[in-house]
């Protein structure tokens, strides 16, 4: 029988992705087990962030400070908006190193299933952003899903009216990928996306 | 209990961390929703994509059960319009419509087949058309066919050119004439005359609408699909729509 301070860390630690009751059972034993050198750290951490971090009213990402490092950050590239459709996206692109830019989170896609619609995602904001003479370009960095291009359509005749390119990220061979793995649907798409070498 | 049947994705929707619970159309089931485990990886997410076509394979304790779905992906038709807003479109208002308007567990094998038909058509290009007699056959399959037979107030079959918005029969030019504010326009290419242009096809889209609504998701105190609506802009934005050609 656990006392009830344990019941509820365990039921807490089960509410996070990756863990189910048993798996949040082990880590809540861990964090016992090791009170000094996780528990407290790690609770002092959530603390802070829960204090301090906040959403970027600027591109609706996750920071400390508003407007967030990137948005802040004036050796980045203010002329091209990469949109995503999440944070964790916007963390998946700065792992990659690969764009310079600045981002603009929408906080989801649009979906006739769950009844999401223009009106439950961060577009009037990026309509503006677009708008700014200081953007030439805006990359749609969406879920090659029905409802992540149905969403890049729907911006892009949001931004007819603002004079900026609009780019999307390829939908092919990923790197590594072996033709004999593929799935029907990503061999497809490299055909039609096929380029001259 | 289980069974395996070929079926059309209409939609999926989260359920846990990586489940997701997924509506098929089938050909002998009808709609039938079941639960995918690990659906929402990214390995498997590309399969229940909206209009892919798929081999699906149902087990559950007992019939009543909501049931996990094994499903085989056949068709990736999802991937092959990525690239096109308008046929995109039109294939997520087709699986949203069909997903919100047949009822569950009940099969609908004109509605299957018409749907099969449609996607396939998307390749070709009278697919606009094709699109409206299919919401057509769908409200008859559900009980609410349209009579675009003979006028219902002379019975005469020539210049049929209304649809009566409370009856669904048709209304010849000149029976219809004092009422045409009242009426829904009737586009030629349903009764087999006439091309079907960007006119035609939003008038078809109009009739269509109003006896899903007034039948249909009225009747469930729903709009209809947000992905329809978008669909109707589309169209009403598209120049590409060609007019003439025979009914396809």
């Amino acid at each position: 029988m656990l006392g009830p301070e344990i019941e509820r860390l365990i039921q807490l630690l089960s509410r996070l992705p990756g863990l189910g009751p048993r798996s949040a059972r082990r880590a809540a034993l861990q964090l016992l087990k090791r009170k000094e050198a996780l528990m407290l750290p790690l609770a002092d951490a959530l603390a802070t962030a829960a204090a301090t971090v906040r959403t970027c009213s600027v591109c609706g990402s996750f920071d400390t400070q508003d407007p967030c490092g990137v948005c802040a950050d004036e050796r980045r590239d203010p002329t091209i908006l990469c949109v995503v459709e999440e944070v964790a996206d916007v963390w998946a692109l700065e792992r990659a190193s690969a764009f310079k830019g600045r981002y603009h989170v929408l906080g989801g896609t649009l979906s006739a299933l769950d009844g999401v619609g223009p009106e439950d995602l961060n577009i009037p904001s990026l309509v503006r952003r677009a708008s700014d003479p200081a953007v030439t370009e805006v990359i749609l960095a969406m879920d090659a899903t029905v409802d992540g291009q149905t969403t890049a359509h729907y911006i892009t005749d949001r931004l007819a009216g603002a004079n900026v390119a609009i780019s999307r990220l390829a939908h092919g061979v990923p790197v590594g990928g072996e033709l004999d793995y593929l799935d029907d649907g990503t061999l497809t798409t490299a055909l039609k996306a096929r380029r001259p070498v | 209990m289980d069974w395996t049947d070929d079926g059309i994705v209409l939609g999926a929707r989260p359920y846990g961390e990586g489940s997701i619970i997924v509506s098929l159309l089938t050909r002998e089931r009808g709609r039938h929703a079941g639960l995918v485990r690990g659906g929402g990886s990214g390995k498997s997410r590309g399969t229940y994509q909206p209009g892919n076509f798929v081999r699906a394979s149902w087990r559950a304790r007992l019939s009543e059960h909501l049931g996990n779905y094994s499903c085989e992906l056949l068709t990736a038709q999802a991937a092959g319009h990525m690239d096109d807003p308008l046929k995109l479109s039109a294939l997520s208002a087709a699986c949203a419509v069909a997903d919100g308007a047949l009822p569950e567990r009940e099969p609908h094998p004109a509605v299957y087949e018409g749907l099969l038909a449609l996607i396939e058509l998307l390749e070709g290009e009278f697919w606009p058309a094709a699109y409206v007699k299919w919401e057509i056959g769908l409200l008859a399959d559900l009980g609410f066919g349209l009579d675009l037979t003979r006028c219902a107030a002379t019975g005469m079959n020539d210049q049929l050119a209304y649809v009566s918005p409370r009856t669904g029969r048709a209304v010849s030019l000149s029976a219809g004439e004092p009422y045409r504010e009242k009426l829904l326009k009737l586009p030629g290419f349903l009764i087999g005359s006439g091309g079907f242009g960007q006119a035609d096809i939003l008038d078809g889209m109009e009739m269509t609408g109003h006896f899903l609504d007034r039948h249909v998701f009225g009747l469930q105190n729903q709009p209809l699909p947000a992905a329809r609506a978008r669909f109707l802009d589309r169209l009403k934005q598209s120049a590409t729509i060609s007019g003439g050609g025979t009914i396809p």
